[in-house]
């Protein structure tokens, strides 16, 4: 029965990775960096499952992207994994300290002090000379265990990285989905007390999915460090982690792939819109934000469902 | 002892502002329960508009009080339609949805609203400077205290007591304390929640714009001056506890001190000294400095 997502996926993962070489680089490099917030944005769906949703995700995002862009400035290594595994460290480590205070808050105060923390990184890294300060600096391009590819091959070796970082990423979580303490994310939603009285500690599985979602959330922005090959300060103001609030709220709670398809929908609209629209494309993603929760209360990953509910009802009566 | 006073006022003056932004905030979110992100954008506003009309009132050479009227006027007008079209327009949709959702409303409503400033202003930057000349300034011992300055001190306190008097001694302010403490009561004895909420909202946006016209002889006027208004307003509503005005002033002050201790003393922190203080009031009061934690719900 759980067969089909995964070849469906399978399948998907060979046709994009098979896709990157015909496909215009700009559209790659775009691509790359679709998937790496991708990552984020399946954090922020892990916590929304459980009701709740972080202003701040742009703190573990920025720590991953510093770790990389730092370790590649002051020692000389290079390997993309080493430094990926170095952004996920940290982040993790991060999110595990910060979830001490942020699982025992809810709703809108979760969210506050989320906002709060990132935005304390924001003023640390503005005002540290030693960090880049308010331009960032350049991220030298990663090697491969010691391959160093050239041209266009970096493009396409860092975006089939990325893809396998998401397809990994992607399966293990809906396994986690699967499991005692995934499923147990929409009960917290529902009704907390109930769930202490069955005897399990909420404060610590909200803890538990705080960590899994940073440490995600800093694999992204390692991978994204390597791909936009630059960070700044911006990577953890309030408007990076209201981003991908909104492509959390466009991909909606209920599907992984979701999370991947919204992500690249979103990074592509806002390049068009960008590019059409100079001056007005605010307008066009507040607008778009406002159809999805308007029309689309259930995000993009809905549709699916929506469509295929709808089929027996037409066959039936027809 | 000379950074000491000086430490005060301009903690005084900084808290002022981070009041007036801030009031607006806390009244919608204390009737509404919605954390209006738009309010940044309400604040742009006010600031555009009092740059151009009151610049075009000062090169007249028209006399120096009536361009300080005009001001109120200018964010008192702007409120009143940016108020309206947001909550009858926009936010009347999504009443009952999930606050968090709300949130996300007022997002997009902001990043659209960013670009309407754009549209209408253009990428330029607007400098508003008479109303500074005008007010003079006040020699206070060593120190030269701008008249303005003292203006805006004055007037967030004017508007902390008026707005803690009409709550506790008119009949509109006991209606709306009805209506936060319970919604669905009020409605039932024949209070008519809706125009309530209406009526609040566009008070809100005309104080979100006053601080805004108000500031803007002391800013650039450019684009993007809500962005960084929002958290900072936030921050200091998050200190006081949600939907206090008391708290608001409290919160200001708290705030404003801390940063001018910062910027005078420890010039490295100032970024983030306010966050700070905010990430630590919440730890030990989560719910605010001045609001009781509501029990919840089974």
């Amino acid at each position: 029965m759980a067969r089909r997502p995964i070849v469906f996926g399978l399948l998907a993962f060979v046709i994009v990775a098979a896709a990157a070489p015909v496909l215009p680089t700009w559209l790659v490099s775009l691509a790359t960096v679709a998937f790496a917030n991708a990552l984020v944005v399946l954090g922020l769906i892990i916590l929304w499952r459980a009701g709740l949703v972080p202003f701040g995700q742009a703190l573990f995002y920025a720590i991953g992207a510093y770790a990389v862009a730092l370790i590649t400035r002051y020692t000389g290594m290079r390997d993309a994994l080493v430094l990926i595994a170095a952004g996920a460290v940290l982040s993790c480590l991060a999110a595990i300290l910060a979830g001490f205070l942020l699982a025992r808050y809810r709703e809108i105060f979760f969210s506050m002090l989320s906002l709060a923390m990132s935005m304390i990184l924001y003023g640390v890294l503005v005002k540290t000379e030693t960090l880049g300060s308010t331009d960032g600096f350049g991220v030298e391009p990663p090697t491969y265990f010691g391959y160093a590819p050239q041209g266009h091959m970096r493009l396409f070796v860092l975006f089939w990285l990325a893809l396998t970082f998401c397809a990994v990423s992607a399966l293990l979580i809906s396994l986690y989905f699967r499991s005692v303490a995934g499923s147990l994310a929409v009960p917290i939603r529902d009704n907390e007390i109930r769930l202490e009285f069955l005897g399990v500690s909420v404060d610590r599985l909200i803890h538990l999915n705080l960590v899994i979602s940073g440490t995600l959330a800093g694999v992204g922005g390692a991978l994204a460090a390597l791909s936009i090959e630059h960070v700044d300060p911006n990577m953890s103001y309030w408007t990076t982690s209201g981003g991908f609030v909104f492509v959390t709220i466009l991909s909606g709670a209920g599907s992984v792939a979701a999370a991947f398809v919204s992500s690249f929908a979103f990074e592509f609209l806002k390049s068009i819109a960008y590019d059409i629209l100079p001056g007005t494309w605010q307008i066009f993603l507040g607008t778009v934000l406002l159809i999805t929760i308007l029309f689309l209360p259930e995000g993009i990953g809905s549709l699916y469902g929506r469509l295929r509910r709808r089929k027996p009802q037409s066959m039936g009566t027809a | 002892m000379l950074t000491a006073f000086a430490i005060l006022t301009d903690g005084l003056v900084y808290a002022a502002y981070l009041f007036l932004v801030a009031v607006g905030l806390t009244l919608i979110f204390g009737v509404m329960r919605i954390l209006n992100v738009a309010h940044g954008s309400f604040y742009a506003f006010g600031a555009y508009g009092a740059a151009i009309a009151v610049g075009m009132y000062f090169d007249r050479g028209l006399p120096v009080a009536g361009g300080f009227l005009l001001m109120v006027i200018v964010a008192m007008a702007i409120g009143l339609v940016l108020g309206l079209v947001l909550e009858r327009g926009l936010l009347r949709l999504v009443y009952g949805k999930d606050e968090i959702v709300v949130v996300l409303v007022t997002y997009a409503a902001f990043l659209i609203l960013e670009d309407v400033i754009r549209l209408i202003w253009g990428p330029s930057s607007y400098a508003l400077y008479q109303p500074l000349g005008a007010a003079g300034t006040v020699d206070v011992g060593a120190l030269v205290l701008s008249g303005y300055d003292i203006g805006l001190v004055v007037l967030a306190a004017v508007l902390a007591i008026g707005a803690s008097f009409a709550l506790k001694h008119t009949r509109w302010g006991r209606l709306l304390t009805v209506v936060i403490f319970d919604r669905e009561l009020a409605a039932a004895f024949g209070i008519n929640v809706t125009l309530v909420y209406t009526i609040t909202f566009v008070i809100g946006a005309m104080l979100g714009a006053l601080g805004g016209a108000v500031m803007a002889p002391k800013i650039a006027v450019t684009l993007g001056i809500g962005v960084e208004v929002i958290v900072l307003a936030f921050a200091v509503v998050a200190i006081g506890g949600m939907g206090s005005v008391g708290g608001a002033f409290i919160g200001a002050l708290l705030v404003g001190e801390s940063r001018a201790a910062a910027v005078h003393l420890v010039p490295q922190v100032e970024l983030f000294v306010i966050y700070a203080v905010m990430a630590l009031v919440l730890v030990f009061r989560p719910q605010g400095l001045f609001t009781r934690a509501q029990p919840r719900k089974i």
